[in-house]
């Protein structure tokens, strides 16, 4: 089964199992993401995909897509509520780019830029997030955390490894390892694992790798996120089975 | 080349390292047609201490000591529009990364403990203005009517800033010119 539902007032087709992200995302259409992956079961936690759908607001990651459908995306009005939570997110942690090896691959920079942030906003919370130096080839910077829970999923869905969690709750909530000593250290996680790759911001690195690619010539230096999220997302024909 | 009254142009560095002042020097030759609409009062540029009545203020660097939230106000006080250019003004920058410190240890460790500079003595002159316990950026401390981010923001987005804004449009960076680093 498949069919076709509005978004701005556009036509975008579907396959059966299809949410609304990915339909739009394979018709060649951009939603605002942070938490989704192509590779990955949605999720729905980071609510930066929100569309309204006749008039109600739900996650375009989760929604199954249905004929018919009349869905607003691209307003001012969404625009400007995912800048307000991509603004909480930067507050909420210590996101100082300029020193940051993530920056220009990162997705919520990308993403602050592609909806126009030009301040952070808010009062800083500068929360005191230590590092965790302890494997010999990882180094975990929980400063920049925005709890999309990528590399809880890929570790567990794909590396079979378990290695990472959410703890806490509301604003107390942080990403811990899964060890008794909470040290990446005493797990089994490696260079190879999903885990490593997922990372949408600059938690997860790599040592000894730093500033291999320099600043101005990174992922989302070259284009914007918009067009290199249609070019990551799977591409299905409409009227093809999807699973 | 116009008749119009020039837009009176107030610059200063806070918590920063004129890094933003360097890169306003960057839009080079533009810098001619751009002093045809504006002229600067109080900025390291004239060397005039105090800010009179402006319409434009630029601020780069965030609030780390008592001085700077003097100099902020009295910006505030006197400028239209207020402008916050640079990481530091937007986010605290550099210098706030030593906000998840003790401020009394970072001075210790500098002055007391560490080889090089310790002298056995924290500097007291009643002149250095008092360091704050936190840095902040400078929203959190005055109202700021645009942001110019970068570290330092590219000489071709603060010309766009400025085009934008001298023509009474909201100013806007697109691909390549809005950057965090």
């Amino acid at each position: 089964m498949s069919g076709a539902f509005q978004l701005d007032g556009a036509e975008v087709p579907f396959a059966t199992g299809q949410t609304v992200l990915q339909a739009a995302l394979a018709a060649g259409r951009y939603i605002p993401h942070l938490c989704y992956h192509p590779e990955f079961t949605p999720h729905g936690s980071c609510k930066l995909c929100t569309v309204k759908v006749g008039g109600r607001t739900a996650a375009a990651c989760t929604m199954p897509a249905e004929s018919g459908l009349q869905i607003e995306s691209n307003t001012e009005e969404l625009n400007g509520l995912r800048r307000t939570l991509v603004q909480m997110l930067f507050v909420e942690g210590n996101h100082f780019c300029p020193s940051c090896e993530a920056s220009g691959n990162c997705q919520l920079q990308a993403t602050a830029y592609e909806l126009q942030m030009m301040t952070p906003r808010f009062d800083q919370l500068f929360p005191d997030r230590p590092l965790d130096a302890s494997h010999p080839d990882i180094l975990l910077d929980f400063n920049r955390c925005i709890l999309c829970e990528l590399c809880v999923r890929a570790s567990s869905e794909v590396d079979g490894k378990n290695v990472f969690a959410l703890a806490g709750r509301g604003i107390t909530k942080h990403l811990i390892v899964n060890a008794e000593s909470g040290l990446l250290k005493d797990t089994g996680m490696a260079l190879a694992d999903k885990a490593m790759q997922v990372c949408p911001v600059g938690v997860i690195l790599r040592k000894g790798a730093g500033f291999t690619v320099p600043i101005g010539r990174r992922r989302y230096d070259l284009s914007p996120v918009s067009a290199q999220a249609l070019d990551d997302a799977p591409r299905v024909p409409a009227g093809e089975a999807h699973d | 080349m116009t008749d119009k009254k020039k837009l009176r142009l107030a610059t200063t560095s806070l918590a920063g390292c004129f890094g933003c002042h360097m890169s306003f020097l960057d839009i080079d030759e533009r810098l001619f047609p751009l002093l045809d609409l504006i002229e600067f009062d109080r900025s390291p540029l004239t060397d005039i201490k105090h800010c009179g009545p402006c319409d434009i203020g630029l601020i780069e660097g965030g609030v780390c000591n008592a001085e700077n939230v003097h100099v902020l106000r009295e910006f505030r006080k006197n400028c239209k529009i207020l402008v916050a250019i640079g990481a530091c003004a937007i986010n605290g920058g550099l210098p706030a990364q030593r906000n998840s410190l003790d401020l009394g240890d970072c001075l210790t460790e500098v002055y007391l403990t560490e080889p090089g500079l310790a002298h056995g003595h924290i500097p007291n002159d009643p002149e250095l203005p008092l360091p704050l316990d936190k840095v902040h950026p400078l929203h959190e401390v005055v109202k700021i009517d645009y942001y110019i981010p970068g570290c330092p923001p590219s000489g071709d987005a603060i010309w766009k800033f400025f085009n934008d804004l001298i023509a009474g449009k909201t100013p806007g960076l697109g691909h390549g010119l809005i950057r965090y680093d």
